[in-house]
């Protein structure tokens, strides 16, 4: 075994060089994006428990909805936010797991880096991986609730999209504050819903539009609104991740 | 190098550190000792930047002192928790930590770090596979990819075999000669005198004791050392 593995003698002491050259953000936005891909194609942990409690959330209301078949288009924008809503809770109940064992979280904060790169590639793991549980569960939908969607599919998306956004937006960060609590899997919807309210609100509406109305315009406002909240929300959680995530 | 000015850390009404000053030099290898809850891995966390101190002063470099950020792309910190995610290979570990730390390690480098800490034909294995010491053989190659000018060292020993404690004897002793500073936590009075060139007692939060490690011998040490426990 070689006891004396290899020091590099061009960074001496006293040198002061302001430590190893910096990567590109998104080469490491993508990079902590693709560990989190790479951990849930293994272990399945977290899309297995989101898409089983989002497909449940859909039978349950499949059966109790039985006797107004005829208008339950009116009742799916609501059902399947709720199904998005706490399935995708779930998923950010485990964002951190793997931060959690060995202390990976304390090895993220000791890289030279912008701690809002770890935030923003947390993110988009947790934005992709909600899409994924998400589109799985609106095809369910369509099974259990007989829909007919497909002139209403890009517009859909366009709301799946930012309302998953303004979800995850805010999700990241409270997920991150809630990991170090003794109590995390019920304090992340304590402090989750409260505030993510008005998107989810906006998102039952635009979805609702889009199902039920022939005129499409009305649509302008609740994603004008989803929009500006996952903005203002997206730049105060990247600015803010430093310090919730220190003692 | 570093220079720690009557830092202060509470958790609640409970101090951990109280006015705690520390200068350490380019080179220095300094061996902390002191009882469970002394302080030492509070400060070395303060250090690291993991822990914001309630009050006092940390600055690490000559001035102009450098921003937290890049004084942790001069640290590497290494504790008895490994930052290792257990589901990932030793390869993808290192790969991960490489590419945040923006080094233009290659493939064969990584394979080089991770064959340089004795775990060679081991790097396609997920870590969760490995036993604690392997694991915290692979830690070192983490904790020091970047071959950070300061090592902090929080019980760096816990979990290893002889070997792996011969190994990381070897590893730290040529940082040293190397001009690399070191700052360790340590509970062994033996290990940490053979390797330090300065030993620091912390109790109650404070600076007790602070020679250097040629002013006394092993057997005076421990006596001291002892002395101030018994003293609490």
């Amino acid at each position: 075994m070689n006891i004396a593995p290899s020091l590099r003698s061009d960074s001496m002491p006293g040198s002061m060089a302001p430590g190893p050259p910096a990567g590109t953000m998104l080469t490491k936005i993508w990079a902590i994006f693709r560990k989190d891909l790479l951990i849930e194609l293994r272990t399945k942990d977290s899309l297995n428990a989101m898409l089983f409690f989002g497909i449940v959330v859909l039978v349950i209301f499949s059966f109790a909805l039985e006797s107004v078949r005829d208008s339950i288009r009116m009742a799916v924008p609501g059902i399947l936010w709720v199904a998005f809503a706490f399935s995708g809770t779930l998923g950010l109940n485990r964002m951190f797991a793997a931060e959690k064992e060995n202390s990976c979280l304390q090895g993220l904060l000791m890289l030279p880096l912008d701690r809002g790169i770890l935030y923003l590639g947390k993110m988009l793991a947790a934005t992709v991986f909600m899409l994924f549980s998400e589109t799985i569960i609106f095809v369910f939908s369509l099974v259990f609730f007989n829909l007919t969607v497909w002139r209403e599919v890009p517009y859909l998306a366009l709301v799946f999209v930012i309302g998953t956004l303004g979800f995850t937006s805010v999700g990241t960060l409270l997920s991150a504050i809630s990991v170090n609590t003794r109590l995390r899997e019920v304090m992340l919807p304590l402090i989750l819903f409260p505030v993510i309210l008005p998107i989810l609100v906006m998102a039952v509406e635009s979805t609702n539009i889009i199902l039920n109305t022939i005129d499409y315009r009305d649509l302008k406002l609740p994603l004008t609104v989803m929009s500006v909240f996952t903005i203002i929300f997206t730049t105060l959680s990247y600015l803010l991740f430093d310090y919730v995530l220190e003692d | 190098m570093i220079n720690v000015e009557r830092l202060s850390k509470y958790f609640g009404k409970f101090s951990v550190l109280r006015d705690f000053s520390l200068e350490a030099k380019p080179g220095e290898f300094i061996a902390l000792f002191g009882r469970n809850g002394a302080g030492k891995t509070t400060f070395l966390r303060i250090l690291a930047g993991l822990t914001r101190p309630s009050s006092g002063a940390v600055r690490i470099g000559v001035p102009p002192e450098h921003t937290p950020r890049q004084a942790r792309g001069m640290m590497g910190y290494l504790s008895h928790n490994t930052a290792l995610y257990a589901d990932l290979t030793a390869l993808e570990n290192l790969r991960f930590y490489s590419q945040l730390y923006g080094l233009p390690h290659g493939e064969a480098e990584l394979e080089s770090r991770i064959t340089s800490v004795g775990l060679a034909g081991r790097g396609r294995e997920p870590v969760r596979n490995y036993s604690r010491g392997m694991q915290q053989r692979l830690a070192i190659a983490r904790a020091f990819l970047h071959d950070p000018e300061i090592l902090l060292l929080d019980e760096p020993f816990t979990g290893l075999d002889q070997s792996g404690t011969d190994f990381l004897k070897g590893y730290l002793s040529q940082a040293h000669a190397r001009g690399r500073t070191c700052l360790m936590a340590i509970h062994d009075a033996p290990l940490g005198f053979e390797l330090a060139s300065r030993l620091v007692v912390i109790d109650k939060g404070a600076a007790a004791l602070d020679i250097p490690q040629n002013s006394t011998n092993l057997e005076a040490f421990q006596d001291e050392y002892r002395a101030l426990a018994q003293e609490r």
